[in-house]
C-alpha cells in the first residue's frame, strides 16, 4: 500500500513538476504576481513574458552546472 | 435585406471567432499526437468532446456561467509548465548538453526505453500525458466555442446560425489539420518536440496570464507575438548554450512512434 502511494506519489510529482522544480515554483509564483497586478491599474499581461525570460536560463543554467 | 445582413454578418463573426478556437485546439492536439502519441492525443480529443457534449447537455445555455478565468488559469499553468520543460530539453539537445551522441544509433533504445518509461500507460490509454495535452486543450477550446455560439448567437436570437457557422469553422480547421498530419510526421523528432515545446510555453502564458487576470494587447493576435518571440528567444538560448562548441545536430532522422 506505502510503495503504491509512493509510486502514485512520484508519477504526479514526475508529471507535472518534471525534471526541475524551479520551473513549477516560478510558474505558480509568475502567476501569482500577475493576479496581484492584474488588481491594480498597471497592465499584468508583460510579467509572463519576463518571467520566461528569467526562469529558462536560470533552469538551463542549473542543468548545465550539474553535468 | 437587413436581417438576411445581419445574419451573414453573425456568420462570418462566429466563424472566424471559432476557427482560431479550433485553430488552437488543433495545434494542441498535433502537438500531442506528433511528438507523443496519436492514439493518446486523439482519445484525449475524443474524451473532451464527449465531456463537452455533456457539459451542454446538462446545463445547457447556463453553460456560460461556468468560469472559464479559473480553467483558463489551471490549464494555462500546466501548459506553461509542460511547455517550459519541453523547450528546456529541446534546447539543451540542441545545443549538445543533452544526449547528443549516437543519436541515430541509439534512437531505437530510446523509444523503447521511452515506452516504458516516459509514457505511462493508464488503462486504455498509452500516453497519458499526450492525452491529457489533447484533452485539456480540446475542452478549454471546444468551452470558448460553446461561450461564443451562446453569446454571439443569443444577442442576434440566431443560436442555431451561430452553431452551423461554428460547426463549420471547427470541421474545416480539423480537416486541415488531418492534411497536415503525415507531412509532420517526416520532420525531425527534436525538431518538432522544439517546436511544440515553443507552442505550449505561448499558449500557457497567454491562457495563464489571461486566467490570472491580464489582458493581452490585440487579445487573441498576441499569440501572433509571442510564438516567434518565444522561438527566437530559444534559438538564442541554443546558440549561446554551444559557445564555442561543435554545432549539435538537432534532428533525430528516425521517424517518431505513432
Amino acid at each position: 500500500m506505502g510503495t503504491r502511494l509512493r509510486s502514485f506519489a512520484a508519477f504526479w510529482y514526475d508529471f507535472v513538476i518534471g525534471d526541475d522544480w524551479v520551473i513549477a515554483a516560478g510558474v505558480v509564483a509568475g502567476l501569482a504576481l500577475t493576479y496581484a497586478l492584474s488588481q491594480t491599474a498597471v497592465p499584468a499581461w508583460w510579467l509572463l513574458p519576463l518571467l520566461l525570460v528569467l526562469l529558462l536560463p536560470l533552469s538551463l543554467w542549473r542543468a548545465t552546472r550539474r553535468r | 435585406m437587413g436581417t438576411g445582413a445581419g445574419s451573414w454578418a453573425l456568420f462570418i463573426a462566429v466563424f472566424l471567432a471559432c476557427a482560431v478556437e479550433a485553430v488552437e485546439a488543433t495545434t494542441i492536439v498535433l502537438a500531442a499526437g506528433t511528438a507523443r502519441d496519436w492514439r493518446s492525443a486523439a482519445s484525449g480529443m475524443a474524451g473532451a468532446l464527449a465531456v463537452l457534449a455533456v457539459i451542454v447537455a446538462a446545463l445547457g445555455p447556463a453553460v456560460s456561467d461556468i468560469p472559464l478565468r479559473g480553467l483558463r488559469l489551471v490549464v494555462g499553468a500546466l501548459l506553461l509548465v509542460f511547455g517550459l520543460q519541453w523547450l528546456r530539453k529541446a534546447i539543451l539537445r540542441a545545443s549538445g548538453h543533452k544526449a547528443r551522441h549516437d543519436e541515430d544509433k541509439i534512437f531505437a533504445e530510446q523509444l523503447a526505453t521511452a515506452a516504458t518509461q516516459s509514457r505511462r500507460r493508464v488503462g486504455l490509454v498509452p500516453d497519458w500525458y499526450g492525452f491529457t495535452l489533447s484533452f485539456k486543450g480540446v475542452l478549454l477550446e471546444g468551452l470558448e466555442v460553446v461561450f461564443i455560439v451562446l453569446t454571439f448567437g443569443g444577442n442576434q436570437h440566431n443560436v442555431g446560425l451561430a452553431a452551423i457557422a461554428a460547426g463549420c469553422a471547427v470541421v474545416l480547421v480539423a480537416a486541415a489539420g488531418v492534411a497536415v498530419r503525415s507531412p509532420l510526421r517526416r520532420v525531425p523528432e527534436n525538431t518538432l518536440k522544439f517546436v511544440v515545446g515553443i507552442m505550449l510555453t505561448a499558449f500557457g502564458t497567454f491562457w495563464g496570464a489571461e486566467g490570472a487576470g491580464a489582458h493581452w494587447p490585440g487579445s487573441d493576435a498576441a499569440l501572433l507575438v509571442l510564438i516567434p518571440a518565444i522561438a527566437g528567444f530559444a534559438l538564442i538560448l541554443v546558440a549561446a548554450l554551444r559557445g564555442g562548441q561543435q554545432p549539435a545536430r538537432v534532428a533525430v532522422t528516425a521517424p517518431e512512434r505513432s
